[in-house]
C-alpha cells in the first residue's frame, strides 16, 4: 500500500478543483467567492506541505513520484508565489472584467500540474504534469477573449508550446527506446554508454524544457505572451512555470543524464550565454513594461541556467537561490504595475511612468529598489543572487561564462536605469489612483522589504537551500 | 573597549536617513530635516575625530577590528582601520557636513530626498574605507553608485541624464571584472579576508590577471587617462554638493583601492605593471593639464585638473617608495580638500549668475573681495604652492619618482608648471580684469554660511601645508609596513630562486 499521506497536498488541491468547479456552477455570481476560496485552499495546501517532514526522502508509485527535500522546497516556493499572485491580482481581474469562476480554477489546475512536474521521477508522470499545467495556461493566456492581443497570445502560446511538447515527447520516446525504461533512476543505470539516439533524445528534451523556461533561442513566444495576456496572468507566467521548469531541468540533468554531463554541458552553457546576452540587448528598445520584463526574465533565466551548467551540487543550490530571489523581485515589480491605475484603466507603457516620483514617492521608491535589484547592484538582493551564481561558475573555472554574464549585467543595467530615469528625472504626468487593496499593498511591501533587507542576514535562505540534496 | 565604533560610523548616517524618511514633513519642515542631517553628519565627524585620537599610530596592525559572520562559511563582515584608512574616513566625515550646509543655496526641490541620498552615500563611503573583506568592500564600492546616480540625475544640470548614465555604466563596467577577480581569489586562497590574504599571499602566476581585473575597476574610478571621460561630464552636471563628494571622496576610493589591494595583494604584478601605470599617469598629468588650459567652463576645468592630480596620485603609489606612497595619500587628502573647496567656489558664483562660463565673469575682486581671498588660497593650494597642503603631496610624490626614474619625474614636474598655468589663468580671468557685465556688478559677496564652509576648508589646507606632521605620522607606520611586507616577499622568492 502506498503511503498516500505524502501526497496529501496534491490530493487536497485536486479535490478543491472539483469542489470549486461544482460550487461555482451551481451558485450564481460566485466568482469572487471562488477566487477567495482558491486563495484559502492554496494557504491550506501550503500548510500541508510545510507539515511534511523536511528530511523525508521517499518515492511513491513504483518510484515514479519523488517526495524529497528538493520537491518540498520548490512546492513551498510555488504555492507561496501562487498565494501572492492571487493576493496582488484580485482587484485587477475585477476591473478588467475577467473575474469568472474558471479563472481561479484554471490557476489551481496549472499549479497542480506544476506540483506533479516538480515531484516527477518518471518520463510519463513528468509529461502528464507538464500538459496539465500547459493546457491551463493556454486558456489563461487568452482569458481576456474580447481583447485581440490576448487572443493572439493564447493562440501563439498554444501553437509553439504544442510544438515544443511534441519535440519533448519525441525526446522521451528516444530515451525510452535506448534505455528501455521511463524511470529516471533506471535511465541513469541503463545509459552508461553514449549512443547517437540517446544524445538526440537529450537534445530534444532540453529543447522542450528550454522552451518552457523561455531560454534563447526558444524564447520567441515570451514577449508576445507576456504583453498580450492580462497582467494578472503575465505575473503568473513570470513566476510559477519558471519554478516548475527549473526543477524539472534539475531533475533531468542531475538524475537520468548526470553521467552524460559532457553531452549536455555545452548546450546549457550556450543556452545560458545566449539568454543572458540576448535578453539584455533586446530589452533596450522596448516601450511596454510587460514586454520589457519578458526580455528581462529571459535574461534572468540565463543566469539560473549558468548555475545549472556547472554540473555541481553547489551550482544547483545557487540556481535555486537565484530563482527564489528572482521570484521576489518580479513579484514586487508586478505589484507596482498593478498600482498604475487611473479611472479603472491600467497603464503599462514605460512612458506612463514619467515623473512618477513626484506624485507617488513611495511607489517610485519601491520601483527604484526593485529595478536596481534586477540590475544586480549591491547591496540589494539581486546582487547576491548573481553573486552566488558566479561563485559557483568561477569555482568550475568557467571564466568565459562568468565574464560574459557580468558584461551582460552592464548592458541590462542600461535599460533598468532608463526606467529609473523616466520615473525620477522626467517631467510628471497625471496622478494615478492611490487607493489599493490590502493584499496588493502587503505583497509590495513584503517583497520590497525582502529585497532591501536581504543583505542584513543573507545566510537564512542559503542555509535552508544547502539542506537540499539533489541525487 | 568593545563598543563597535566603526559599525556605528557606518550605520549612523543610514539611521539618520531613515529618520528623515519616516518623519513626514511638509515644506516648512524641510529646515528641520536639514538640521537632523547636519547633526548626524557632525556627530559622525566627531566620532571619527575621537577614533583618530584614540587610534594608536605606532602599531602596524589593523585596529578596532570587528568581525561577524555574514554569509555563512563564506564571507565575514569585517571592518577595521589602519593609519591609511582612518585619514580617508576623517576626510569623508569632514566633507559631508560641509555638503549638507551648502544644500540651502543649491538645492531648490526635493531637499529631503537629497539629504537622504547624501547620508546613504556617506554610509557607503565610510564602508569602503574600513572594510577588511573583499566582498564587503565590493558591496560598499558598488552601492555608492546608486545615490550618486540619483544625485546627478535628479538635481543635476541640463545634460544630467547623459552624465548620470555615463557615470553609472562606466563605473559598473569597470567593476564587474573586479567581482570576477574577487571570487577567483576566494577559490584560489579560500578566503576573502584582507588580513589573511596579506599573510597568505597570492601565487604570482595568478597575480597579473587579477591585478588587471582590479585595475580595470580602479582605473575607471580614479579616473586614469583613457577612461577619464565620464568625470568632466559628471562634474559639470552634478549639483555643487554632488561634485564636491565626487571629487573629494569617490575618486579617492580608487586611490585607496590601489594601495590597499593592488599593492597589498598583488605586489609582483604591481611591479610588473609599473611601466603601464607610469605611462598612463604621465599622459594624464600632461594631457589633461593641457585640456584643462583650454576649458571655458569652470567646473570642467577643475574636473580635468582633478584627473591630472589623480595622475600624480597613481604615479606616487606605483613608485612603491615610502615617500611616493605617503605623498600620494597626502595628495589625495589635500586634493579632497582643495577640489571640494574649488567646486564650492564655483557653486558660489554659479548661484548668483547661473553660468559657469569663465568669460562671463571678470573683475570680481572689486565687488567680492572676501570671495577673492578664499578663492586665491584654493587656487594656490591646487597648484601646489609651498605653504599649502598641495605642495607637500606633489613634492613627496616627485621625490619618490626621482628615486626610481628621473625621466618620469621630470615629465611629471612639467605637469606642476602646467597646473600653475591653468589655475592662475582661471583666477586671473575670473577675479581680475575689468568689470564689464552689468549683471556681474550686481553680485553680492559671500553670505555667512558660505564664509563658514569655505573658511572651514581654508584652515586645514594651510595648516597641513605648514605642519603635515599629524597626517604623515598616522600613515608612516602603515606605509612602511606595507613596503616591508612586499619587499620581504620578494627577497624570499629570490632566496628560493629557481
Amino acid at each position: 500500500m502506498e503511503n498516500l499521506q505524502l501526497i496529501i497536498p496534491e490530493l487536497f488541491i485536486s479535490i478543491m478543483i472539483m469542489f470549486l468547479l461544482i460550487f461555482g456552477v451551481f451558485k450564481k455570481n460566485s466568482s469572487q467567492l471562488v477566487y477567495n476560496l482558491t486563495t484559502v485552499s492554496l494557504v491550506a495546501a501550503l500548510a500541508l506541505i510545510i507539515n511534511l517532514d523536511a528530511q523525508i526522502q521517499s518515492s511513491l508509485f513504483n518510484n515514479s513520484y519523488n517526495i524529497d527535500s528538493l520537491a518540498r522546497f520548490m512546492k513551498i516556493l510555488l504555492i507561496l508565489s501562487g498565494i501572492f499572485v492571487m493576493l496582488s491580482s484580485s482587484k485587477y481581474i475585477q476591473i478588467s472584467k475577467i473575474s469568472k469562476i474558471e479563472y481561479p480554477i484554471l490557476i489551481l489546475c496549472s499549479i497542480l500540474g506544476m506540483m506533479v512536474m516538480i515531484s516527477s521521477n518518471d518520463l510519463i508522470v513528468f509529461y502528464m504534469g507538464l500538459e496539465l499545467q500547459s493546457l491551463a495556461l493556454y486558456v489563461l493566456a487568452s482569458f481576456n477573449r474580447d481583447n485581440l492581443l490576448s487572443t493572439e497570445s493564447g493562440l501563439k502560446y498554444f501553437v509553439l508550446s504544442a510544438l515544443s511538447s511534441g519535440l519533448l515527447l519525441y525526446g522521451c520516446s528516444l530515451i525510452y527506446g535506448f534505455s528501455e525504461t521511463t524511470n529516471f533512476n533506471q535511465i541513469m543505470v541503463n545509459t552508461k554508454e553514449i549512443e547517437y539516439g540517446l544524445t538526440f533524445g537529450i537534445v530534444f528534451i532540453l529543447v522542450g524544457l528550454a522552451f518552457k523556461i523561455s531560454a534563447v533561442p526558444f524564447h520567441m513566444w515570451a514577449p508576445d505572451v507576456y504583453q498580450g495576456s492580462p497582467t494578472s496572468v503575465t505575473v503568473f507566467f513570470a513566476l510559477l512555470p519558471k519554478i516548475a521548469a527549473l526543477t524539472v531541468f534539475i531533475r533531468f540533468l542531475y538524475i537520468p543524464f548526470y553521467e552524460l554531463g559532457d553531452q549536455w554541458q555545452m548546450i546549457i552553457i550556450f543556452l545560458s550565454i545566449a539568454s543572458m546576452v540576448f535578453g539584455a540587448v533586446a530589452a533596450i528598445g522596448q516601450k511596454n513594461l510587460k514586454r520589457l520584463i519578458a526580455y528581462s526574465s529571459i535574461s534572468h533565466m540565463g543566469y539560473a541556467l549558468a548555475g545549472l551548467s556547472t554540473g555541481t551540487t553547489q551550482g544547483v543550490q545557487n540556481s535555486i537561490i537565484y530563482i527564489t530571489i528572482y521570484l521576489v523581485m518580479n513579484l514586487a515589480f508586478f505589484s507596482c504595475l498593478f498600482m498604475l491605475k487611473r479611472n479603472d484603466e491600467y497603464y503599462e507603457n514605460i512612458d506612463d511612468l514619467s515623473g512618477l516620483s513626484k506624485n507617488h514617492p513611495l511607489l517610485s521608491l519601491s520601483l527604484l529598489v526593485v529595478l536596481f535589484s534586477l540590475a544586480g547592484i549591491p547591496p540589494l538582493a539581486g546582487f547576491f543572487a548573481k553573486f552566488y551564481i558566479f561563485v559557483a561558475v568561477i569555482n568550475e573555472k568557467m571564466y568565459f561564462l562568468a565574464i560574459v554574464g557580468l558584461l551582460a549585467t552592464v548592458i541590462a543595467a542600461f535599460y533598468y536605469l532608463r526606467i529609473i530615469k523616466i520615473i525620477y528625472f522626467d517631467p510628471e504626468k497625471e496622478k494615478f489612483e492611490s487607493k489599493h487593496n490590502l493584499g496588493l499593498k502587503f505583497t509590495l511591501v513584503a517583497s520590497t522589504f525582502f529585497i532591501l533587507a536581504y543583505f542584513i542576514y543573507p545566510s537564512g535562505i542559503v542555509d535552508i537551500i544547502s539542506q537540499i540534496n539533489i541525487n | 573597549m568593545n563598543f563597535p565604533i566603526l559599525s556605528s560610523l557606518i550605520l549612523l548616517p543610514t539611521i539618520g536617513a531613515l529618520f528623515i524618511f519616516f518623519v513626514r514633513s511638509s515644506n516648512s519642515q524641510y529646515q528641520s530635516s536639514k538640521y537632523v542631517a547636519l547633526f548626524i553628519t557632525l556627530a559622525n565627524f566627531f566620532l571619527s575625530l575621537y577614533l583618530w585620537i584614540v587610534f594608536d599610530k605606532s602599531i602596524v596592525d589593523f585596529q578596532f577590528v570587528e568581525e561577524r559572520e555574514w554569509i555563512s562559511g563564506f564571507v565575514n563582515y569585517k571592518v577595521g582601520v589602519d593609519g591609511i584608512s582612518i585619514l580617508f574616513i576623517l576626510l569623508t566625515t569632514f566633507i559631508t557636513p560641509i555638503c549638507v550646509i551648502t544644500v540651502n543655496a543649491t538645492i531648490k526641490n526635493r531637499l529631503k530626498d537629497f539629504l537622504i541620498a547624501i547620508l546613504i552615500l556617506e554610509t557607503f563611503m565610510i564602508g569602503v574605507f574600513c572594510s577588511l573583506d573583499l566582498v564587503v568592500f565590493y558591496l560598499f564600492f558598488e552601492a555608492g553608485l546608486i545615490p550618486m546616480f540619483l544625485i546627478i540625475g535628479i538635481w543635476g544640470g541640463e545634460r544630467r541624464v547623459y552624465s548620470a548614465f555615463k557615470f553609472f555604466l562606466y563605473t559598473l563596467l569597470g567593476s564587474v571584472l573586479m567581482l570576477v577577480a574577487i571570487i577567483s581569489i576566494y577559490w584560489i586562497t579560500g578566503t576573502t579576508d584582507v588580513i589573511k590574504l596579506y599573510e597568505l599571499g597570492i601565487d604570482s602566476k595568478y597575480q597579473n590577471l587579477l591585478w588587471l581585473a582590479f585595475f580595470s575597476s580602479f582605473a575607471v574610478k580614479t579616473p586614469m587617462w583613457p577612461v577619464h571621460t565620464w568625470l568632466p561630464d559628471a562634474h559639470v552636471e552634478a549639483p555643487t554638493a554632488g561634485s564636491v563628494l565626487l571629487a573629494a571622496i569617490l575618486l579617492k576610493m580608487a586611490g585607496y583601492g590601489f594601495i590597499r589591494f593592488s599593492l597589498g595583494l598583488f605586489p609582483d604584478a604591481s611591479l610588473y605593471f609599473v611601466p603601464l601605470v607610469y605611462t598612463l599617469s604621465l599622459i594624464a598629468i600632461i594631457y589633461t593639464s593641457l585640456v584643462a588650459l583650454m576649458q571655458e567652463d569652470m567646473k570642467k576645468l577643475i574636473a580635468y585638473s582633478s584627473v591630472a592630480h589623480m595622475g600624480f596620485v597613481t604615479l606616487g603609489i606605483f613608485t612603491m617608495t615610502q615617500q611616493g606612497i605617503e605623498g600620494s595619500i597626502f595628495q589625495m587628502i589635500s586634493h579632497g580638500l582643495v577640489s571640494a573647496a574649488l567646486f564650492l567656489c564655483v557653486g558660489v558664483v554659479y548661484d548668483r549668475l547661473h553660468t559657469r562660463l569663465i568669460n562671463r565673469y571678470g573683475g570680481l575682486v572689486s565687488i567680492m573681495p572676501k570671495y577673492a581671498i578664499v578663492f586665491m588660497v584654493f587656487t594656490l593650494g591646487a597648484l601646489g604652492l609651498p605653504g599649502t597642503s598641495g605642495f607637500i603631496g606633489e613634492f613627496l610624490v616627485l621625490m619618490g619618482a626621482f628615486k626610481k626614474n628621473i625621466l618620469v619625474a621630470t615629465i611629471a614636474s612639467l605637469g606642476v608648471i602646467l597646473g600653475a598655468a591653468y589655475m592662475l589663468w582661471l583666477y586671473k580671468r575670473i577675479i581680475f580684469g575689468k568689470l564689464i557685465n552689468e549683471d556681474v556688478k550686481k553680485m553680492v559677496d559671500l553670505k555667512r554660511f558660505e564664509i563658514v564652509t569655505l573658511w572651514l576648508l581654508v584652515l586645514p589646507i594651510i595648516f597641513f601645508g605648514f605642519y603635515p606632521e599629524p597626517l604623515i605620522n598616522s600613515i608612516e607606520v602603515s606605509v612602511a609596513n606595507m613596503i616591508d611586507m612586499n619587499d620581504l616577499d620578494k627577497i624570499n622568492k629570490l632566496a628560493l630562486g629557481d
